[in-house]
């Protein structure tokens, strides 16, 4: 048999059944589903009566408490004040971590003086510091913005001197050939490269300010998410505990998708693995 | 004669390297070039072509010997040199023009009125209507082509490349090749080329330098008779064939013996 005859003996396979996009992409429907196979689950553990309701609460009480809170806006109220505390906490740790890991990687001397004595703190657990934190910078807003910025500096500290040791040598002898000085060397070639790493550091300490805003306000506070969990654990409210938790989860997604956002437009130029990945 | 653009005299570098030895890279280097000559430097890997590039960019500084640019000591980089790298080394980041406008960021020059010039540098090169696109929407030749607007956009006197189109293909190689000869005698510009191309070498130059291996020294400077421009016909001429057998027979030599010099 000729090739022409074989082409008209075999017909195209017809693209058949689900549409082209859930072909490419079935996560969007199967995620959403185990997710709501998970609730029915827990679900029926929780009508079924093996697990008391103050242990595992159900889903439909979460789902209330959840609607309650939201409406009365009693969620909305602290949220805003823990969101307040971890975006400024964030916003000090970024500024700090940028300029403290330029002078780092830039200057021999304090490579080699300030920075071990950092990697030392580094290696303690700073959120064992938020009750000394709670006492030095009282009760309000202050102690739980100290907490989320000491804890969320040091990952932008640490990718901002990769990105900058990562420097490509080949971009910056072209600006060296052309005499550049070192501060033109940084701005034109060193901080634009090191910015994938940065935005590695940024997604890790969003993610880090939160939880030490929250850490903050469970040590000592008036408001807050933190101080409704703790108020509500106990009180045994078990299902407000549960809703502020998912109360603080859509913040967090919110805060990691903000960065992605952002991290796709000044990253135009990068490879695309480095474009959006964490 | 005309002073020299580039005197090159005894230049002699020894690297140290992490294990506390010393590699000599080159050993008593003497080379003239003079202005509106097109010079090439072949020679094996390693022999130390591109730290004699490296230092003539003024991107070492530590060496015995003197190298000067027109008459006066050279004293790190000049704004009368520009710089083909081996790889394109583009900011990703930047457009193909932004790219070529960055040597006119760094020294200063006014923005506006080199605009237009950057543009013509980019459709000299054969790259009109790119000016907008990124490197990485670029192919490796066309980087390369952008590479080389950007070392002529402050029209310095000397143009230093090294294996600039190592990286291409046959053709797209030939292609680059003719252009950068038409680009060298129309802007009247000073090139001092590095290649592992005898061919190369031999269509593109006024005088080829041959370099030995362990450590780097001319061992050879071979006149081209040919009258620049040249285009790709000359290949077929008998001064072109015998020209790259000789080149290629010192070489061999080189590498087989390492012979300590080579005879006139
Ligand atoms: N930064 C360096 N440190 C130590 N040795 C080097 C360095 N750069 C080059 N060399 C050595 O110097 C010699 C010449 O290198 P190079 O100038 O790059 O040669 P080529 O360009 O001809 O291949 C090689 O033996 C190489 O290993
Ligand atoms: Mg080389």
């Amino acid at each position: 048999m000729t090739d022409a005859a074989l082409r008209i003996a075999i017909p195209e396979p017809r693209p058949r059944g689900a549409p082209l996009w859930l072909r490419r992409r079935p996560e969007l429907v199967l995620t959403p589903l185990v997710f709501l196979v998970l609730v029915a689950l827990w679900q029926a553990v929780a009508w079924s009566g093996v697990v008391s309701a103050f242990v595992l609460p159900a889903p439909s009480a979460i789902a209330a408490s959840l609607v309650a809170g939201l409406r009365s806006g009693l969620f909305l109220q602290h949220g805003l004040v823990t969101l307040a505390e971890a975006a400024a906490g964030f916003a000090i740790a970024v500024a700090a971590g940028l300029v403290v890991g330029t002078l780092i990687a830039e200057i021999r001397l304090l490579e080699r003086t300030v920075y071990p004595c950092l990697v030392a703190i580094q290696t303690m657990p700073k959120i064992a510091l938020a009750p000394l934190l709670v006492v030095w910078f009282g009760f309000g807003p202050g102690s739980k913005i100290a907490v989320a910025a000491i804890i969320s500096f040091f990952p932008m500290l640490v990718t901002t001197i990769a990105g900058l040791r990562d420097t490509d040598r080949g971009r910056l002898d072209v600006l060296l050939a052309l005499g550049a000085a070192p501060l033109r060397c940084l701005v034109s070639a060193k901080l634009p490269g090191a910015l994938p790493h940065v935005f590695s550091g940024l997604s890790i300490a969003a993610v880090f300010a939160l939880t030490g805003a929250i850490v903050g306000e469970f040590v000592g506070a008036s408001a807050g998410l933190g101080y409704l969990i703790v108020q509500a654990n106990a009180r045994l409210n078990i299902p407000q505990v549960f809703a502020l938790l998912l109360v603080l989860g859509g913040i967090g997604v919110l805060a990691y998708g903000t960065i992605q956002a952002l991290r796709r437009r000044l990253l135009f130029w990068a490879p695309k693995e480095e474009r959006s990945s964490p | 004669m005309a002073t020299p653009l580039i005197a090159v005299r005894d230049l002699t570098k020894i690297y140290p390297t992490a294990r506390g030895e010393q590699v000599q890279a080159l050993s008593r280097v003497n080379l003239d070039i003079r202005p509106g000559e097109f010079v090439s430097l072949v020679g094996p890997s390693g022999c130390g072509k591109t730290t004699v590039l490296r230092i003539l960019a003024g991107l070492i500084r530590d060496y015995a010997g003197s190298v000067s640019l027109r008459g006066q000591a050279m004293r790190g980089p000049s704004k009368d040199v520009g710089v083909v790298f081996q790889d394109a080394n583009l900011m990703p980041w930047r457009s193909a023009e932004a790219n070529v406008m960055l040597p006119v960021e760094v020294l200063g020059l006014d923005r506006k009125a080199m605009r237009p010039r950057a543009k013509e540098l980019l459709a000299m090169v054969g790259l009109e209507g790119f000016e907008r696109k990124l490197p990485n929407e670029l192919s490796g030749g066309m980087r390369q082509r952008v590479a080389i607007a950007r070392a002529l956009i402050h029209d310095p006197a000397l143009l230093l490349m090294d294996e600039p189109f190592g990286a291409l293909d046959a053709m797209t190689r030939d292609t680059m090749n003719v252009e950068l000869g038409r680009i060298a005698a129309r802007s009247n510009k000073t090139v001092f080329l590095i290649t592992h191309s005898i061919a190369e070498a031999v269509f593109l130059s006024d005088r080829v330098l041959v370099m030995s291996s362990r450590p780097g020294r001319i061992v050879e400077d071979i006149r081209i008779e040919l009258p620049r421009p040249r285009d790709l016909d000359i290949i077929a001429s008998p001064i072109f064939s015998s020209t790259v057998v000789r080149i290629r027979r010192l070489l061999d030599g080189e590498d087989a013996t390492a012979l300590p010099s080579i005879a006139h």
